[in-house]
């Protein structure tokens, strides 16, 4: 009734190729943004910017540089925090000894020498692919913890281990509250989202798409595996690298190699599984389940009054992701997005059968 | 030269201790064509039952001995491995028959994390040990050879002994029986012996049974030398390398592959650690089976199954 696109003509091209092809979608999505930039500052508590949305956000750019990889090009990685680490450990190096230096000038840095880590690591998937794939990344993973842990270099010589910044400010403003730092982490999320959203909709993700779904007849038709490959790698491993930078020096503020370790990886992989490979959408999905469950299980046992203990509370955690990673992979492989796109197609015959 | 051979030696026992990890991928593989992450849960979460079972059983039933507990513990933990290896096979590899690898590779990891949240909260998440009854004192061999001859940790020694009992014991069910027969049959190829008369169904569910009960093996050796803690489960990562150096369908590159993993390991660390930095046991595995990967895909002793791209 509400949500087709009746009477909605498409008289150029332009019109034809926009994102989101249906006035409604247009409407809701920039209601949505608006309601993050304006509404969401407005109304969290200090306790949900921390715990829950700063997180999510920061998260969510994650999976969406993984789901570039495995979902759209379909090279699965379990190296993902790896790179985190990369943009994490780089970014420091260059945000404390270039004096001067740009708190997102540093961000770049750090996501292009993730790049680069990803490009070195991804070669082997020129040669080798599917489950193979999977151990030359955790080799990534296992290689990336070590360098960090004890090349004395990337952590400035810090006798911990562990490395801080201090608060940082950006364009003469200095991030010192919760609702700043969301903003800040907001504002590049969505400018990323919207370049990967493109960049998917564009040549290179369509040679990607085309190397996911049968390589050889990708080949026949003129798409190097050599170019798609690498570059999905180059991509994804910048988003992702840029993630990590965020999250170690907005999110954590001090951090220690063990931040980006191999159960970041897989929780990684468990988002996009979750919220839906080949789905930009699904990034956020997905980002948002996996935040949002740890928290709900802490919290719903004491609101029914049965209280468990935190122990507890993390093996039921550890057994809901199995149990739910199993149940998605068999019943809806294309996770919670395909349920968000279903609910759209039922929405616009509604109220009538067909 | 004493201490070089004791390196050595210490590196090979550690190898067995991957071979037999090693091994319960070998066989899903073998057989089914999945590769499975959980193999490591799978050892953990027998190790676990193990050593509950061992500390509860006495004083249960109100006897003493350790022989009998133990005894009783690894018959029990055996049919509960059992049981779980074919409620994995039934509810989460049947429902996804024929899918691509890397979609059964995810399921096998969401399977990980189930049985290593599942088996904490039944058998508790605390450090627990399995006591062999086996004395710690080390052994003392070649003596008269060199100066301070080489010490062997009794312990050790038992883990060689079991493992190479255990691989005695698959060689012999699968090349003597009936059953064992039918799974080679299975992995060589499925329609074959599909066309013959073998039911796919019932040998995915044996195998799985199969590395259930090498998960068990697994699982007791580690614990009682290191402990029954939720680590056990990240060392047993380290059983990839080895299969990726030893081939993924071959029994021998799993025993091979592990002893060359756990020897190299111990020699890069005394050997390479000081000049490069310690620590470095955490990844060399996985740079050993990066090089494999790029020279020799298919591994020292593999078929030569992987499509190159």
């Amino acid at each position: 009734m509400l949500y087709r696109e009746n009477g909605q003509f498409k008289t150029r091209y332009g019109d034809d190729q926009q994102i989101f092809p249906i006035l409604q979608d247009r409407w809701l999505v920039m209601a949505l943004i608006a309601f993050a930039f304006i509404g969401v500052p407005m109304l969290a508590s200090e306790y949900m910017f921390r715990a829950i949305l700063i997180p999510f956000v920061i998260l969510s750019l994650a999976a969406l540089g993984l789901n570039l990889l495995v979902g759209y090009c379909g090279q699965i990685s379990l190296g993902s925090g790896a790179f985190m680490a990369v943009g994490a450990y780089i970014a420091y190096n260059a945000y404390t000894r270039v004096p001067g230096m740009p708190v997102v000038g540093a961000f770049l840095i750090g996501g292009g020498a993730a790049l680069l880590v990803g490009i070195v690591f991804g070669i082997p998937s020129l040669r080798i692919r599917g489950l193979y794939l999977a151990v030359a990344t955790l080799a990534a993973q296992f290689f990336c913890d070590w360098v960090f842990a004890r090349v004395a270099w990337f952590t400035n010589y810090s006798a911990s281990g562990s490395v801080s910044v201090p608060t940082l400010t950006v364009a003469g403003v200095s991030l010192d509250t919760p609702q700043s730092k969301y903003l800040f982490c907001l504002t590049i999320v969505t400018v990323m989202a919207l370049a990967a959203k493109n960049i998917v909709r564009g040549h290179v993700g369509r040679s990607w798409m085309a190397i996911r779904d049968m390589d050889v007849a990708a080949t026949v038709i003129g798409i190097r595996p050599v170019t798609a490959k690498l570059s999905a790698f180059a991509v994804s491993s910048f988003v992702i690298g840029v993630a990590g930078a965020m999250w170690a020096f907005v999110h954590l503020g001090s951090w220690e190699p063990l931040a980006f370790d191999v159960n970041r990886s897989l929780n990684l992989l468990f988002m996009i599984i979750i919220g839906g490979m080949g789905s930009i959408m699904g990034s956020f999905f997905g980002a948002a389940f996996i935040v949002v469950l740890p928290i709900l299980l802490n919290q719903v046992p004491a609101w029914l009054g049965v209280p468990i203990s935190t122990a507890m509370a993390s093996h039921l955690e550890f057994m809901i992701f199995g149990a739910l990673i199993v149940f998605f992979l068999i019943v809806e492989p294309h996770g919670l997005a395909r349920l968000w796109s279903i609910g759209k197609e039922k929405l616009r015959l509604w109220p009538f059968p067909h | 030269m004493g201490f070089f051979l004791e390196v050595v030696l210490g590196g090979l026992m550690a190898g067995v201790l991957y071979s037999l990890v090693a091994l319960g991928f070998v066989l899903i593989f073998k057989a089914s064509g999945v590769f499975n992450f959980a193999q490591g849960a799978m050892v953990l979460f027998a190790a676990l039952a193990m050593a509950r079972l061992a500390e509860w059983l006495p004083e249960l039933l109100g006897f003493e001995s350790l022989l009998l507990a133990n005894l009783l513990a690894f018959v029990l933990a055996a049919l509960i491995m059992v049981v779980v290896a074919q409620g994995i096979e039934r509810l989460v590899l049947r429902p996804l028959v024929n899918q691509e690898g890397v979609t059964l590779l995810m399921a096998t990891l969401g399977v990980t994390y189930f049985l290593d949240g599942f088996g904490q909260t039944i058998w508790g998440s605390d450090v627990y040990k399995i006591d062999l009854g086996l004395s710690k004192d080390p052994l003392l061999v070649l003596g008269d050879l060199f100066e301070g001859g080489i010490l062997l940790n009794r312990d050790d020694i038992a883990a060689a002994l079991i493992a190479v009992a255990l691989v005695v014991v698959l060689a012999i069910f699968f090349q003597k029986s009936a059953t064992g027969r039918a799974l080679l049959a299975v992995a060589d190829d499925h329609q074959a012996s599909q066309s013959i008369g073998i039911p796919l169904n019932r040998i995915w569910v044996i195998v799985w049974a199969v590395a259930g009960f090498t998960a068990l093996v697994a699982g007791m050796v580690w614990g009682s030398k290191l402990g029954v803690q939720f680590s056990l489960a990240i060392l047993a990562l380290k059983a990839l390398p080895v299969v990726i150096v030893g081939g993924f369908t071959s029994v021998p590159g799993a025993i091979i592959g592990g002893l060359l993993i756990g020897l190299g390991e111990k020699l890069a660390e005394v050997y390479l650690g000081p000049i490069i930095g310690g620590g470095l046991e955490n990844w060399f595995a996985y740079g050993l089976a990066l090089a494999v990967l790029l020279v020799r895909p298919q591994g020292l002793f593999g078929e030569r199954i992987i499509d190159r791209v």
